[in-house]
């Protein structure tokens, strides 16, 4: 809704504030990004809001390829391909059965699908420590245990199910049953349906699924940090495990430098299919 | 012909079934399973494996005996309250601010979301850095001229929480924009027309009209900010790590700590279930309502 009235004498106000908005929420990532920039000596005489003198690399390569994470010194670049590595087939499962879940319970209903959906909404709610003792124990009686393939995928599959799920059946609530009363008198069965009337109309809650589970799972710290060891660890994982390690001197420009690689494919995500990213984030919301 | 139908029909509703049943039988052992293993575990004396001697509350009793626990409990109450409340305001006012026919909204929008696309963990490094006193925001305002000015709230015991809430408002915030943006464009342009040729002023609408017509939506951001302040993790570990000393605890890190480092699962788990029932002490009602009103 708009109200055109509203604070014109005060337009000039109103940008200001959302510009100083925007400054709030900008400064952080500037301040990340120029200090990765630097060098040590030139964030201890120039402070961390100056522009580097000039743009000096040798964090971001030490960051990628040589800072001390748990007891090798070889960098984060192996933890950021093991993210890729777990994200990946992580995502295309979890999406996959959200949407065939979705298909099952909006066109093939039956008794007690209604209340299972219910149900497994739960999945989306719960403070995941809950279920942490027992998926670590049966990790350990599978000999998974530590692993990021299978063992990280697996939790990252089974706890983005109710997301996946809710997604998509949310989304073909709203195909008319007609057509896939029509496609059945036709002849077409389970699965032709899904493909041929199901599918080819998907590709927007695809979209906003994949991205809301890959930003999930390349973000989360919880499940990584317990269910993954040393060098099967997720990025984010490592992240804290080098701004912990205690050297001489911390470097700051090294930090941020391995923070920004770490923030770089959910944010390039963002910036390019932001609008399904924000449809994800208010749908699994307001439905939920 | 008509047999052969129905045949074929009931063929694809098994089809359905065993589609449906790998994520039916994850949620049954997965989720609820798993829940009541939990809570098995929360009555049993298991340390650094589990164990089936059940020693009936002892492992509560530990619990709400343990100062750690409190200052966890404690840290909850204060950073949830502030988180939500404040991430709730910003995100409300920012909304409202876009709601005014604003050029380059999108813009502003893309630049209000973006933290949340980035991981907690990135968010903390960022935030340790800016909150840093030796290099941060004190060093920055010292270097324009005021030596004397003081701000090191991450390493005063008193003051860290609030380094927490200051992040966490600083990710989320702009996702309670778009929900309560959402929330403005779905009222009703009637409604407001109608007050605005009674001559009621714009303030007196939004206090009159439109917020109230927003209940449902503080209601989901309520709900949303709860969640998020519980599941609180990745955050808190690399801003502060918990500390100084337990001083930025919360029951997510407490958890952790008892359940994976000091091999105390039986505490560890009837933490847990501690975060659940707070959890659910907030979502019960809101999925009440929901299923109502969808009903």
């Amino acid at each position: 809704m708009h109200t055109k009235e509203f604070l014109r004498p005060g337009r000039f106000l109103l940008y200001g504030l959302l510009s100083l908005g925007a400054l709030f929420f900008l400064l952080p990532f500037y301040v990340m990004l120029v200090t990765a920039f630097k060098t040590m000596p030139e964030i201890y005489s120039s402070g961390i809001l100056a522009l580097p003198s000039h743009l000096n690399f040798s964090a971001w390569q030490h960051a990628w390829s040589s800072a001390t994470i748990g007891a090798a010194s070889e960098g984060i670049h192996g933890y950021f391909l093991n993210s890729f590595i777990l994200v990946i087939p992580a995502v295309i499962i979890s999406t996959a059965f959200g949407a065939f879940n979705g298909y099952v319970l909006t066109h093939w209903r039956f008794r007690g699908s209604n209340a299972f959906f219910y149900a497994l909404l739960l999945g989306t709610i719960i403070p995941f420590q809950i279920v942490l003792l027992p998926m670590a124990w049966v990790e350990g009686k599978m000999g998974i245990a530590g692993t990021l393939i299978p063992g990280l995928m697996l939790v990252h599959v089974i706890y983005g199910l109710a997301f996946t799920t809710l997604f998509f059946r949310n989304y073909y609530v709203g195909i008319p049953h007609d057509l896939v009363k029509a496609a059945r008198v036709d002849g077409a069965g389970f699965f032709r349906i899904f493909f041929r009337i199901m599918l080819p109309v998907s590709t927007p809650i695809i979209m906003v699924t994949a991205i809301w589970q890959f930003t999930m799972i390349w973000n989360n710290f919880l499940f990584g940090v317990v269910f993954t060891q040393g060098g099967q660890q997720p990025v984010t994982v490592a992240i804290n495990d080098l701004v912990d390690t205690v050297t001489s001197v911390h470097m700051w420009n090294v930090d941020m430098a391995a923070a920004t690689f770490a923030a770089l494919p959910t944010l390039v995500v963002y910036l390019i299919a932001g609008k399904y990213f924000v449809r994800g984030l208010t749908a699994g919301a307001v439905k939920g | 012909m008509s047999f052969a139908k129905m045949e074929l029909g009931g063929r694809d509703q098994i089809m359905a079934k065993l589609v449906l049943s790998p994520t039916f039988l994850a949620a049954v052992f997965f989720i609820y399973g798993f829940i009541l293993w939990t809570v098995w575990l929360s009555l049993t004396r298991s340390t650094i494996l589990p164990s089936n001697h059940f020693i009936g509350l002892a492992n509560y009793h530990d619990l709400f005996g343990s100062s750690r626990w409190w200052r966890s409990l404690i840290n909850l109450g204060i950073f949830g309250g502030l988180y939500i409340f404040i991430s709730m305001g910003v995100g409300l006012g920012l909304a409202i601010l876009l709601d005014q026919r604003i050029k380059g909204e999108r813009l502003f929008q893309v630049i209000f979301l973006y933290p949340m696309a980035l991981s907690a963990v990135v968010t903390g490094v960022a935030w340790r850095w800016l909150l840093d006193p030796g290099f941060g925001m004190q060093a920055i305002v010292r270097s324009w001229g005021f030596p004397h000015f003081t701000f090191a709230w991450i390493d005063n015991p008193k003051m860290a929480i609030y380094t927490v809430v200051i992040a966490a408002v600083w990710q989320t915030s702009g996702f309670m924009m778009a929900i309560f943006l959402a929330g403005l464009r779905g009222v009703s342009t009637d409604i407001v027309k109608a007050a605005q040729i009674d001559g009621a002023s714009t303030l007196r609408i939004y206090q009159r009209v439109i917020l109230p017509s927003l209940a449902p939506t503080f209601f989901v951001a309520l709900v949303l900010t709860v969640g998020l302040a519980v599941k609180s993790f990745g955050l808190i570990i690399a801003l502060t790590g918990g500390g100084p000393g337990y001083s930025t605890n919360v029951p997510s890190i407490f958890m952790y700590v008892f359940s994976f480092q000091r091999g105390e699962m039986g505490v560890g788990a009837a933490s847990a279930l501690v975060m659940l029932i707070i959890m659910m002490i907030f979502a019960v009602p809101f999925l009440y309502l929901d299923s109502r009103r969808q009903a």
